[in-house]
């Protein structure tokens, strides 16, 4: 029987395999910040261990930076601590690490790609459960704890067993105004957010090989949400031209060696998924949660569900629990809903593309008075790609915030917090409670619905204008 | 990591499912650069609340946390981990926990235990009616166990002689680093360095 991708990379991969025991499995790539890595960086003092490869290990300042002010020292106290640690850290163990302020700064899942040491068959892990998002590339990447990156920076390997193989298959073509966001908000409120616990999602389909690099990493991000550890997409002509000619990409020989081995990295026809979910394209609408996680999303032109209505006890309860924290009654239309602050950004949404599709909806008109609109740029790169192309300039003429490189309001580490009783449409990746900011209410949207939402004041599409 | 083989205490019946790790430890506590000291953030905007269920002095001591379903979910900060145990939890109850906060878990110690939502509202009935109620895991046996009813749970073998030799898992793959050795030098030239800086 043929292997499914991700049990190929698996393989490709395995050091050591004993029965009964976990495999150990090499890391191609390992990706640092300074929230998961202070604790591990310690262990390894005490044990008086060194970074067993600091060539495949790389380190940015994301979670905590602040996205205004950057030139100026860190103004929280322990934020900057964190960050001091970092650089003390990578300086100390010969990690390369890119600061804030430097050109190659940002949230550590845009830089990756950008510098194009992402690349198909590797395994990639970081401290962040949104390390998925390199599996747009056909790479194995997943989020670890500190005791792992501990193991990581000491061995550069990890102690793993195997999880099972789920295909998400996307059939159809998409809507205009219908996004990738909008395919893996669908996927998460189809599986639930434990749906794919214990499982490598790998995306399948016409639909979703018509989405480029930048919009699959979108859907690879949000693996976790449907509770996969990992999610991936197989290589084909859109990786390889967007990996190519990247500052870290293989030149000459080495591309043509990386390429033919690329080329291989599919799902055999006669291999075997654990289990398979089949999503139509045609049928896919602009989504938006309501809830207080990511499974509970219905299509912007639904209205919020009542609790009642839920027949599984589980569920009822979240739901009833849910709409409390968001302050939402049964029966409302979602498009009614009125929004405080649109975010734009994050390891989700926060690449050059989707600045572009926000911009174009923007541009030459004015985001409604009672709403403030924070653009935060992926990475400073992705800023200055954007500066270069005049998006900074429609932002701020519609009257929005632009904003500095990092994690931002995604989670609310550093000074961008929502207030509390706020209400976000935000594109980024969790709506828990208090993800934004204590007491803020998120819901999750894409680029396009964050830029109509910003112009109407209400949760609104392009079409809705 | 320190030995489990097994604990009695009781237990604090936490009524709600999809419990995230933001929950746990919300990210502004996230900042410090210890693994001690992140009791004061566990579930701190519940906490706020005084009939939340941590607040309620019947439950003071408990040691064995009863959740709901896909505890664990969302962000892979092993503080949640660390806020768990330093606010004196040694072990955690549901019927579904998220793959990283169980890996996290098992890396540190603390011991959790898949058991059927059914059962789970069991305890949660004995625990909300006799807060008193003792509750018994034994990892040696593979039971939970309160007055009088015994309950089997799954784990795998490796991971439970782990935790009952209280292992750490990099002292443990330093016994193959020869392999890895060897590995490395099969590895493909083409695969990407991310030194010197390009």
């Amino acid at each position: 029987m043929g292997k499914t991708l991700a049990e190929k990379i698996w393989s490709e991969h395995v050091v050591s395999s004993v029965a009964g025991e976990p495999d150990l499995l090499y890391i191609d790539l390992h990706l640092i910040h300074e929230v998961t890595s202070p604790q591990a960086f310690d262990g390894l003092r005490l044990a008086n261990r060194k970074v067993r490869r600091p060539d495949l290990t790389i380190a940015t300042e994301d979670h905590n930076v602040p996205t205004l002010n950057i030139d100026k020292p860190i103004a929280d106290p322990v934020s900057k601590l964190q960050v001091d640690t970092l650089r003390k850290n990578c300086e100390e163990f010969g990690v390369r690490l890119h600061s804030l302020g430097d050109v190659e700064q940002g949230i550590v899942h845009v830089v990756g790609p950008q510098l194009g040491i992402t690349q198909p068959g590797m395994t990639i892990v970081c401290g962040d459960s949104h390390t998925s998002t390199h599996g747009a590339f056909g790479a194995l990447a997943f989020g670890i704890g500190t005791s792992e990156v501990e193991h990581v920076l000491a061995t550069q390997t990890l102690p793993l067993v195997r999880p099972k193989t789920m295909a998400i298959n996307v059939e159809g073509t998409l809507k205009p105004g219908v996004t990738s966001k909008d395919i893996i908000l669908a996927v998460i409120a189809k599986i639930g957010t434990g749906g794919g616990q214990g499982y490598i999602l790998e995306y399948r389909g016409s639909a979703i090989r018509a989405l480029s690099m930048e919009a699959r990493m979108t859907v690879c991000n949000m693996s976790i949400e449907a509770g996969a550890r990992a999610g991936l997409i197989a290589p084909d002509q859109t990786t390889f031209d967007y990996v190519k000619d990247k500052p870290h990409a293989p030149a000459g020989a080495d591309w043509d060696a990386a390429l033919s081995y690329w080329e291989t990295l599919t799902t055999d026809s006669d291999a075997k998924f654990d289990k398979e979910i089949n999503l139509n394209a045609d049928e896919l609408a602009p989504f938006v949660t309501w809830g207080t996680n990511p499974g509970q999303g219905l299509p912007l032109s639904a209205s919020v569900p009542n609790p009642a209505d839920f027949s599984n006890a589980e569920d009822r309860g979240a739901a009833e629990r849910a709409l409390e924290y968001m302050d939402l009654k049964p029966g409302t239309p979602l498009k009614s809903i009125k929004v405080d602050t649109v975010f734009l950004g994050s390891c989700t949404n926060g690449r050059i593309e989707d600045l572009r599709s926000a911009a174009e909806v923007i541009k030459g008109k004015k985001i409604a008075q009672s709403l403030r609109l924070l653009v935060v740029p992926g990475s400073a790169r992705v800023r200055l790609q954007a500066e270069s192309e005049g998006l900074d300039k429609v932002f701020i003429d519609a009257g929005a915030e632009w904003r500095s490189a990092g994690c931002s309001m995604c989670l609310g580490m550093n000074p961008d917090q929502l207030k509390p009783g706020e209400r976000a449409a935000s594109t980024s990746n969790r709506n828990f409670e208090g993800r934004q900011g204590k007491g803020g209410r998120t819901h999750l949207v894409s680029p396009l619905v964050a830029a109509a939402t910003a112009l109407k004041g209400t949760l609104a599409s392009p079409a809705d204008l | 990591m320190e030995k489990f083989i097994k604990h009695t205490g009781s237990a604090l019946p936490l009524r709600r499912s999809n419990v995230d790790t933001d929950q746990i430890i919300p990210a502004v506590y996230l900042k410090r650069i210890t693994k001690n000291g992140f009791e004061d953030g566990l579930f701190a905007a519940w906490r706020n609340d005084p009939t939340f269920v941590l607040n309620q002095p019947q439950h003071k001591s408990a040691t064995v946390l009863v959740a709901g379903p896909d505890f664990g979910t969302g962000s892979s900060r092993e503080h949640a981990v660390w806020a768990l145990q330093n606010y004196g939890f040694k072990v955690v109850l549901s019927s579904r926990f998220a793959d990283i906060f169980r890996g996290n878990s098992q890396k540190m110690g603390l011991l959790t235990v898949i058991l059927s939502q059914d059962e789970i509202e069991k305890i949660w009935q004995i625990v909300e009616s006799k807060p008193e109620t003792q509750i018994t895991v034994d990892l040696e046996s593979k039971t939970v166990s309160y007055q009088g009813v015994t309950l089997n749970f799954a784990i795998d073998d490796y991971t439970r002689w782990r935790l009952m030799e209280g292992l750490d898992d990099i002292g443990l793959t330093f016994t193959k680093i020869d392999e890895v050795t060897k590995f490395e030098e099969k590895r493909a030239s083409y695969k990407p360095k991310t030194l010197p800086i390009r």
